[in-house]
């Protein structure tokens, strides 16, 4: 068709024109997000209004707050009138509030560097891809962080370490003949070295004695809810999954005993059973015998966690097709076979948002510790804190600071569990 | 596990009760059993051996003596002459009372900040994830502590309110927000305002009549009759014209400042304020996300496939999505109810009197009966704890989907 004598034809196609700015941009964003029905603008105005609220009550006083006075009369001296926190009490109580009142000050730097050695053995456990080597410092660290922080003989966590080594070297000698074998005769082993070893070494609280001794009243402040928190936490996962299991059991009396124990810790509440802690559990230890309150309140909190753990876990090992069951029975898996190496792997990857929900709500529970008596961050700031005549009426620079703190920790737990989420996901991808 | 095996051959082995799966699980559960009773033996020794030892042993007498300390917030009479079973009954009914009003609000809040959630408006959307995180992790006692603050630092006291240019005002001439607690009207129960609840009752269950008469009818024959506008008739003509027609039996006690303090209405302490106000947000906060979570549930193909039928927008979310939903929803929502119920028990932080805080408490202190306040308290809780999810499990077998 090069003949034709039209007198102009197109050679290239009109290139788009951009649409209307109307159509595109922030204009159009705003358009269809804020402003798209009477409805929505009169929402987007109270919205508006709201945060304006917020904000201006709020950053002055944040913004002209005062540092470095050393109580609130001087605070208002420097304020004059004008509204602004007096967030000095924060850094003169600063090592209160993290460690308590009774701590000895010359060793802050005990839990100090426990709470970094703790990072490190996180890690591994939190980020799978990492080399599987330093699991070893996590399992050294419990005895670790155990001696960093009480102090006292050296000898009590190397005796308890080496009699779960040596205990778990049987278990693994005998777990190839039977499962039942290794798993007591790792107990029975372990339990005769602690035996002897606590007879060799007599004078305990004397020998090898290379950090000061801390009794555990004198822990407080924010490492308290740290310290419960990481501690209830890591001993109710196991916990639950035992009960989990037994309650998934087809032996009767089994599945009864973990029914009725769940129902019963899930039905009350957590103050009770602190209450339990803090005035009934020294009754049913043998006679003669004093436990202190850590211990105690670390047992029922565990307790607590550990019934609600397993319900999730119950939740994920339903949530099994019974397929999974079935194809391990016939692949002549024994049940400790079957459990270990195909049912629990995919039903606590279900669990793990559960758990992590558990494990924030446990955190945050913590603070009711402060409802015993223990001097825990919220038991610094209600007690001696605001106690104290130079800073009577801080209040919301106090709080203030409870509240960032935990809710640090807790937003920074249920992100990771989302991003935990992401990465174990297998299906749909 | 159900493996069959050959029956065996040989002559009883001590190795076959573990060995042979027909018996291992006996063998098992025996030992569970022994275990179990020895643990349990153990525990109880002890607590015997230490009750000895202490000079105490286990009794409920004293739920009959007096008391002897006052309640400040009680529903039922009550001195500190009282008994302490008496007491105990008042913080039952205080927890019960937080606990009831806290779940109606923390309801309604977490409904609206769940839908807002997921609303369009980009504004709001994000303003709602906002209340949502900042108030799930942040402890519930932290929440209950500040608003406790506010209550007592921030609003004024009754002295304000007093003078020819008072710097505090009552809301309306009728409610003060003052720092010993909020005064609000109080009603007066006049001859013959029996007739007009009575009424009241009657015309919520003709209204609800109507409703399914309506309904039904629909069902039936096809015919659509009005919803709204009769049920609205039905529920407030028929009230309005008994408490004109007794002569208005039901009046109002407004506070008012007598002396130094307010006299009349009703007096709701800064605790409870505290502590429901708290409950409700931090549970609002679940909620929404319980609500969020039900919504997205439902497939998109959902509201998609009712719009094809010719359903407007209202019906839509009425009769397909909301059903759907609720199902998701309502199993959490009833575990939220449980919570609040539970951490009601937090009041004892801020000093008002639930069960926690005078059988646990104060008659725990008084009469050094620790066993015995705990177990009770336990046994109260439990019992709540125990009928609501009764209630959950027959509502999940109600709606539960009928599958082949």
């Amino acid at each position: 068709m090069s003949d034709t004598s039209a007198a102009f034809v197109r050679t290239e196609p009109v290139p788009p024109s951009p649409p209307p700015s109307s159509a595109m941009g922030p204009v159009k964003w705003a358009k269809d997000n804020l402003f798209s029905t009477p409805f929505y603008i009169f929402l987007t105005f109270f919205a508006t209004y709201v945060i304006y609220l917020i904000l201006s009550n709020t950053l002055p006083w944040m913004l002209k707050g005062v540092w470095t006075t050393s109580s609130l009369a001087e605070c208002r001296e420097v304020l004059d009138g004008v509204s602004g926190g007096c967030f000095s009490i924060l850094t003169e109580r600063w090592n209160q509030l993290l460690f308590g009142f009774k701590y000895p000050a010359d060793q802050y730097w005990r839990p100090a560097l426990t709470f970094l050695f703790f990072f490190a053995a996180a890690a591994p456990v939190l980020f799978f891809k990492m080399p599987r080597k330093f699991l070893m410092f996590t399992g050294i660290f419990p005895f670790v962080a155990y001696y960093l922080i009480w102090g006292g003989s050296i000898w009590t966590p190397i005796l308890v370490l080496v009699g779960l080594v040596f205990g778990y070297w049987v278990y693994r000698l005998l777990v190839s003949k039977s499962f039942a074998a290794g798993f007591f005769g790792g107990i029975v082993t372990a339990i005769i070295i602690w035996a002897v070893g606590d007879s060799l070494i007599s004078d305990k609280a004397n020998v090898g004695v290379f950090l000061q001794a801390v009794p555990s009243r004198d822990l407080g402040g924010f490492m308290l809810n740290m310290m419960l928190g990481v501690v209830c936490v890591s001993l109710s996962v196991p916990l639950g999954i035992a009960l989990a299991l037994g309650r998934q059991s087809n032996m009767p009396l089994i599945k009864w005993i973990c029914v009725v124990f769940i129902e019963f810790i899930r039905g009350v509440p957590l103050i009770t059973l602190l209450f339990v802690a803090s005035v009934m559990l020294a009754y049913f230890f043998p006679p003669g015998t004093t436990t202190d309150l850590f211990l105690r309140v670390v047992i029922m909190i565990t307790v607590f966690s550990g019934a609600y753990i397993a319900e999730v876990i119950r939740g994920g090992l339903a949530a099994l097709p019974s397929g999974q069951y079935e194809a391990a029975d016939s692949l002549g898996l024994d049940y400790a076979q079957a459990m270990r190496l195909i049912i629990l792997p995919q039903a606590l990857k279900i669990s793990i948002p559960g758990i992590v929900n558990v494990a924030v709500g446990l955190f945050k529970d913590t603070t009711l510790v402060s409802v015993i008596s223990m001097f825990d961050l919220i038991g610094m700031i209600r007690g001696p804190i605001l106690a104290a005549t130079e800073w009577n009426g801080v209040y919301w620079e106090l709080l203030g600071f409870a509240a960032i703190l935990f809710f640090v920790v807790c937003y920074g737990i249920s992100q990771y569990s989302q991003w935990l989420e992401r990465q174990l996901a297998t299906d749909h991808q | 596990m159900s493996t069959l095996t050959d029956p065996p051959k040989g002559s009883f082995r001590l190795s076959t009760l573990v060995n042979d799966t027909r018996y291992r699980s006996y063998t098992f559960q025996f030992i569970a059993l022994i275990v179990l009773v020895g643990v349990i033996a153990y525990l109880m020794s002890n607590l015997f051996s230490n009750l000895a030892a202490a000079g105490l042993n286990i009794s409920y007498q004293f739920l009959g003596s007096p008391a002897g300390y006052d309640i400040n917030q009680t529903l039922i009479e009550y001195n500190s002459q009282s008994t302490n079973r008496r007491a105990a009954l008042v913080g039952i009914l205080n927890t019960l009372l937080v606990a009831f009003l806290a779940c109606i609000t923390a309801t309604i809040l977490g409904v609206i900040a769940g839908i807002l959630r997921l609303s369009n408006n980009w504004l709001v959307a994000k303003l709602m994830a906002f209340y949502v995180e900042i108030f799930r992790n942040i402890p519930v006692l932290i929440w209950i502590i500040i608003i406790f603050t506010i209550m007592i630092a921030v609003l004024p006291g009754p002295k304000a309110f007093r003078g020819d240019m008072p710097s505090a005002s009552m809301v309306l001439d009728a409610v003060a927000f003052t720092n010993r607690g909020v005064y609000i009207p109080a009603p007066i129960w006049g001859a013959g305002s029996l007739i007009v609840v009575a009424v009241f009752i009657f015309s919520i269950i003709g209204c609800f009549a109507y409703r399914r008469y309506a309904t039904n009818l629909l069902y039936d024959k096809g015919r659509l009759l009005p919803m709204g506008w009769p049920s609205a008739v039905i529920l407030i003509i028929p009230v309005i014209l008994t408490f004109f027609f007794m002569g208005k039996p039901i009046g109002l006690d407004y506070p008012a400042l007598k002396g130094f303090n307010f006299s009349g209405g009703v007096k709701v302490g800064g605790p409870l304020i505290a502590l429901w106000f708290a409950l409700s947000i931090y549970t609002g906060a679940f909620i929404a996300e319980n609500v969020r979570a039900g919504i997205q549930a439902i497939s998109k193909g959902q509201s998609e496939a009712a719009g094809a039928l010719g359903l407007r927008q209202g019906r839509i979310m009425k009769l397909v999505i909301m059903p759907q939903a609720l199902r998701v929803i309502i199993p959490p929502l009833i575990s939220q109810y449980l919570n609040i119920t539970k951490n009601s028990s937090l009041a004892i932080a801020v000093g008002y009197a639930d069960v926690t805080a005078t059988l646990g408490g104060i008659t725990l202190n008084q009469t050094g009966r620790a066993i015995e306040c705990v177990l009770l308290l336990m046994l109260f809780y439990l019992t709540i704890s125990l009928s609501i999810s009764a209630i959950m499990n027959v509502y999940n077998n109600s709606v539960k989907l009928k599958e082949r």
